[in-house]
């Protein structure tokens, strides 16, 4: 085993669990500790990447771009990277993130949609970029078929590709044969990013490393969305323990996890009753807080909406298909009332 | 083809021309007896007789067909996002244009969601509009795949222009499921201020009801969900509205809701044109 580059995305996959409320005082405290930890990547954006301040995701509570500004005022030698997801965000925010500071920018498509994202890797090649691809919700499709995605996104200029457990629905053994159908496959690096609703973000990290991953994911405390990520100070102690250690400061970053962001966050997130059923069921980490939200107005359980959404194949990004579920559960419980 | 086809009104289907000897709608077009060419837009121009021409190239060939066809002086209805002409939405501006050379469809969302804004800003100013537009991959074609910005960037400065929201914004969500689903758009409405929802509420049932008149499979799922969330311009109302639309399934499957809409807007335009240039004064029923 090698040692993988570890990304932390505190202040992206954190931006759910924050709400997207992060500010630019918070924003400069966790760069410069991370910074100062050895973590090579951080990224900073609303949580569903560039132009995600919406009704449909929550809006933003300071501008990202200027959040990344911040980011990149504050990193010695880290690099800043940016999410952007087709559909959502364009190539017009890319270039204004770009200019504020982004260095590296990872560009996320459902793992079925690889090729919606050409134009995108285009672009970021020409600014100049570190391209990373984001195969999202990979729990949904077979090994093999995600290596012909990622190897789409290879031709359309990655430097990386990443196996995403979007819903945190992996078992190790998933991992490890989606990461080694993209090593086998690809020329470039293979990244794992994990989500921890059935207690295996840690596990399933390592699963991925073991087959080969080059880079890997983690965020400060677990901030992210769901039961969280794998926590990046975790993810240094056992790379540590292993013997394959990056170059990261495991103190340090327990310290940041401690003293900077435990004391920031709205809650510590957990596998419990909602995001174990996240996991189970299958959908994206981030219906967390909108299905409570949607599930106390219609005076329903959380889990009923999220194993609906399952059923559905719901995909990332279907936020709005928590309201559609509701209304129709609730209309079928009128029905037999 | 198949639409104007099934209910030709005041047109006739002179020409389906493609660029691609070998296509199979080409192939489909002659074997119904209607006539055919590979020749692209050089065979529209060889026939003086067409006067109105739909256009669903793509946005890069429509803004050398534009120029064309306006020297021909031929009337292009534009199903790409090329946007030459003025944005039409039938029951939100169709005749206000019937003197332009040219006019542009927005975008299949653009279709589904902008009745549904302009609904609400006629009856209470409009701060923002936000809508996602969710199809079934299957019937997602490469134009829309390797363009996926534009649909993002067109269906905005629609809901602006033509919904009479003072800021949109559009984002579109490809679902792989199977069996594939329907068409599906979430239109959010947050009005300036106060607002009547009784007013809300009628307002958007009766543009439902219009739209249904050229688009028999669109419909609300509920009746507008109001819900105050937090937003950039402090703890709001928003309004929700949970659009489905069906396809008619004239020769795409029903799950292609969002093609249909769009060749349904098309037949709409084109058959005012049709009575406009033909002197024909009634009312346009579908």
């Amino acid at each position: 085993m090698k040692a993988p580059r570890v990304t932390d995305t505190t202040l992206r996959d954190g931006s759910h669990a924050m709400k997207h409320q992060f500010t630019r005082e918070q924003v400069q405290q966790i760069v410069q500790a991370l910074d100062a930890a050895g973590v090579p990547v951080i990224e900073v954006t609303h949580g569903d990447g560039l132009a995600g301040s919406s009704i449909q995701y929550g809006f933003s509570g300071t501008s990202e771009m200027d959040l990344i500004e911040t980011a990149r005022q504050s990193a010695t030698r880290a690099k800043i990277a940016a999410l952007l997801i087709p559909g959502i965000g364009t190539r017009q925010e890319l270039r204004e993130a770009a200019q504020r500071g982004v260095q590296v920018v990872r560009i996320a498509t459902h793992c079925t949609e690889a090729d919606i994202s050409e134009q995108h890797f285009g672009l970021a090649k020409e600014l100049g970029l570190e391209t990373v691809g984001f195969l999202m919700m990979a729990h949904m499709r077979p090994p093999e078929f995600l290596a012909e995605q990622a190897a789409l996104m290879e031709s359309y200029g990655a430097d990386c590709v990443y196996i995403v457990d979007s819903a945190g629905a992996m078992l190790p053994d998933d991992a490890r044969a989606r990461v080694r159908a993209l090593k086998e496959r690809l020329s470039i690096q293979v990244g794992f990013h994990a989500h921890n609703n059935l207690g295996l973000a840690i596990g399933n990290t390592l699963a991925a490393i073991e087959a080969g991953a080059d880079q890997v994911d983690g965020c400060l405390r677990g901030l992210g969305a769901g039961a969280g990520n794998a926590p990046t100070e975790l993810i240094a102690a056992v790379l540590d323990r292993l013997g394959i250690n990056p170059g990261l400061d495991v103190f340090a970053l327990m310290d940041a996890a401690e003293y900077v962001v435990a004391p920031i966050m709205p809650y510590q997130p957990i596998p419990d009753r909602d995001a174990i059923t996240i996991g189970y069921a299958g959908v994206y980490s981030t219906f967390l807080l909108h299905a409570r939200h949607i599930a106390a107005e219609f005076g329903l359980d959380p889990r009923e909406l999220l194993v609906e959404l399952g059923r559905r194949q719901a995909v990332a990004g279907q936020e709005d298909w928590i309201l559609d579920v509701a209304v129709d559960l609730a209309q079928a419980k009128q029905r037999v009332a | 083809m198949y639409k104007i086809l099934r209910d030709p009104g005041h047109m006739e289907l002179a020409l389906v021309a493609g660029i691609d000897p070998q296509s199979e709608g080409l192939a489909r077009a002659r074997s119904l007896g209607i006539p055919a060419s590979h020749e692209g837009i050089a065979a529209v121009l060889a026939d003086p007789e067409i006067k109105i021409v739909f256009d669903a190239t793509s946005a890069k060939a429509h803004v050398r067909h534009a120029k064309l066809l306006r020297e021909a002086g031929k009337i292009a209805v534009d199903l790409t996002p090329a946007a030459r002409g003025p944005y039409v939405v039938p029951p939100v501006n169709l005749g206000q244009h019937l003197d332009e050379p040219n006019v542009n469809l927005i975008t299949c969302g653009g279709q589904a969601t902008i009745p549904l804004v302009y609904a609400v800003s006629r009856v209470t100013p409009v701060r923002y509009a936000e809508i996602v537009s969710t199809v079934a991959s299957r019937s997602a074609g490469p134009g829309t795949r390797q363009n996926i910005d534009e649909f993002t960037f067109t269906t905005a400065r629609g809901l602006e222009a033509l919904g009479g929201a003072q800021q949109g914004k559009a984002i579109i969500i490809l679902n792989p499921a199977e069996p594939p689903i329907l068409m599906r758009n979430t239109i959010y409405v947050i009005p300036a201020g106060d607002f009547d929802k009784d007013a809300v509420v009628a307002s958007v049932e009766q543009m439902v009801a219009d739209v249904q008149r050229y688009v028999p499979g669109y419909r609300l799922k509920s009746a507008p969900v109001f819900d105050r969330r937090s937003t950039p311009w402090g703890e709001r109302v928003v309004i929700a509205m949970l659009l489905e639309v069906t396809g008619a399934g004239d020769f795409l499957p029903p799950y292609s809701g969002n093609l249909d809409i769009m060749t349904a807007a098309a037949r709409q335009v084109g058959e005012l044109f049709a009575r406009h240039l033909l002197g024909v004064r009634e009312e346009v029923v579908a």
